[in-house]
């Protein structure tokens, strides 16, 4: 078929029907590596802007780490750029395997598979291990590549009340005659900055024979005394069957991810899931730098205090300064707006303050949760947050929304 | 056919609804377009379906727009001879 006027007509109302719902995603050009401050385009090809970084994932600040660029010189060197294979075929290297140990040791668990990402982990693991006879058990809550990855599977899907432990029983209690049961849940949901109740759902795991799922992507390498992630802090490290994580966040920041967990359930991957034996190799690089990553953070957990510090100082300013917050203690913090329109202005004066933060809406978000996402980094330092701080305020008090409450927001600004 | 849209709409307030959430939802409500019922946690609406009416919605028939109300949700059930007389 070709691409006649009338194929190209069906895709431009599309878009346009995109832009019109207010849904449009438009890129911005980052004229620099990744770091608490940038240089900017926007729109890509406008003049370029310094402004402090607030919506990278980059919560170790080592995305541009010199020991972990060196690192991945070292893997371009020694194991050249690329595979050009799958895993199974002639694609794995030596130090894929080291990395696979390194990151079994770090996250507590039996073995490791890499992926590509964790996009393509959670788009596999559920179709490797279930069928018809058993249940996914999620919350609602949960990233969109564990929802993609749910869909892939044909085990029967249900969902749980986000973090509503009473209703996670209820659901186990009506699937108790299937063969095997999922919990699956994040560990630290990246909207709205909370951590999964994680030592109630290994509980409820136990009561009721099931296993438990965790997507760790927005957690590993910050959450827990020593940064393992979600598991840790709530000490139950070892009981967690399956892990998810990334490579593309706080480790890192390039890409890669994996599943981490029982040995039977990794191996069960490796013969099994389609993203992992269909895509290529995570390249020597990236291997390389994400073992540096994981020297570092075994080494100190320096990174992840100083994280912790400017998460408390922005909770503690944001809520000083008058503004609604979603409650929580990961570096994920969501500043409550409700109205989609204000959440877009907002940011826009944002950036006119030299600040670059996303405002988000429906249906990203349930419907009158418009919010700003902030995101801290081990990378800020307290000029960064003050200055930021600063600019919250301005906006804030232009809009008239400090210390107002969420009814009187709404009442402003409607839904 | 009156009890079965009861059925369903004291399923979805408990399901979807916070216990303090005074929304009023009716059998036309939009749930999936109003924004009270997402696409993704819509499967436990189904799978409820599934359970009290011993039917199989076929995923090709279990489609945000089927789901949108409870008489939408109503009118499918008929398509499964729920809620039919005789």
């Amino acid at each position: 078929m070709s691409y006649s006027e009338d194929v190209r007509n069906i895709f431009t109302a599309e878009l346009d029907n995109i832009r019109e719902t207010g849904i449009f995603k438009e890129e911005r050009a980052i004229c620099a590596p990744q770091d608490s401050e940038i240089e900017v385009e926007f729109p890509i090809g406008s003049e370029q802007k310094r402004v402090i970084n607030m919506c990278a994932n980059n919560y170790l600040g080592l995305s541009s780490h010199p020991d972990v660029i060196k690192a991945a010189h070292k893997g371009l060197d020694h194991r050249g750029y690329g595979m050009s294979s799958v895993r199974f075929i002639c694609g794995t290297q030596d130090i894929h395997k080291t990395l696979e140990e390194k990151l079994t040791e770090f996250l507590g668990t039996e073995d490791t598979i890499l992926f590509p990402s964790c996009m393509d982990a959670n788009a596999g693991v559920f179709e490797a291990l279930l069928s018809e006879e058993d249940v996914m058990i999620a919350d609602r809550l949960v990233h969109a590549s564990i929802v993609d990855g749910m869909r892939l599977c044909s085990a029967q899907r249900d969902t749980y009340k986000h973090s509503d432990m009473g209703h996670l029983e209820k659901k186990l209690e009506l699937h108790k005659d299937k063969r095997l049961r999922v919990i699956i849940t994040d560990g630290s949901f990246s909207m709205d900055g909370d951590l999964a109740k994680l030592d109630k759902i290994v509980e409820l795991a136990e009561k009721y024979n099931s296993m438990v799922f965790l997507d760790d992507s927005h957690a590993s390498g910050f959450i827990g005394k020593t940064g393992r992630g979600t598991h840790e802090h709530f000490n139950v490290l070892g009981k967690i069957d399956i892990i998810t994580t990334t490579l593309g966040k706080a480790l890192g920041g390039a890409s890669g991810g994996c599943v981490s967990g029982r040995k039977e359930i990794v191996e069960m991957c490796r013969q099994k899931a389609r993203p992992y034996l269909f895509s290529n190799t995570v390249a020597p690089v990236i291997v390389e730098g994400a073992l540096e990553v994981l020297n570092l953070v075994s080494k100190t957990t320096e990174r992840r205090d100083k994280l912790e510090k400017n998460t408390e100082f922005w909770r503690k300013g944001l809520t000083e300064a008058g503004l609604i917050i979603k409650e929580g203690e990961t570096p994920i913090v969501p500043v409550m707006l409700f109205n989609a329109k204000l959440s877009q202005d907002f940011a826009k004066d944002l950036y006119t303050e030299g600040i670059y933060a996303i405002g988000f809406f429906f249906p990203v978000v349930p419907k009158g949760q418009a919010r700003i996402r902030t995101q801290l980094s081990a990378a800020h330092e307290m000029h960064h947050l003050e200055k930021a701080l600063d600019a919250f305020t301005k906006v804030g008090k232009k809009y008239d929304i400090l210390n107002r409450t969420k009814q009187e927001i709404i009442d402003k600004y409607g839904m | 056919m009156a009890d079965i849209k009861d059925a369903i709409l004291d399923y979805v307030k408990e399901e979807y609804l916070e216990e303090d959430d005074d929304m009023e939802i009716t059998y036309d409500t939009p749930l999936i377009t109003g924004g009270i019922v997402d696409s993704f946690s819509m499967v436990s609406l189904k799978v409820f379906l599934e359970n009290t009416y011993n039917v199989q919605i076929p995923d090709s028939k279990a489609t945000p727009e089927a789901f949108d109300s409870v008489n939408k949700i109503v009118e499918l059930l008929k398509e499964f001879n729920v809620g039919q007389e005789g």
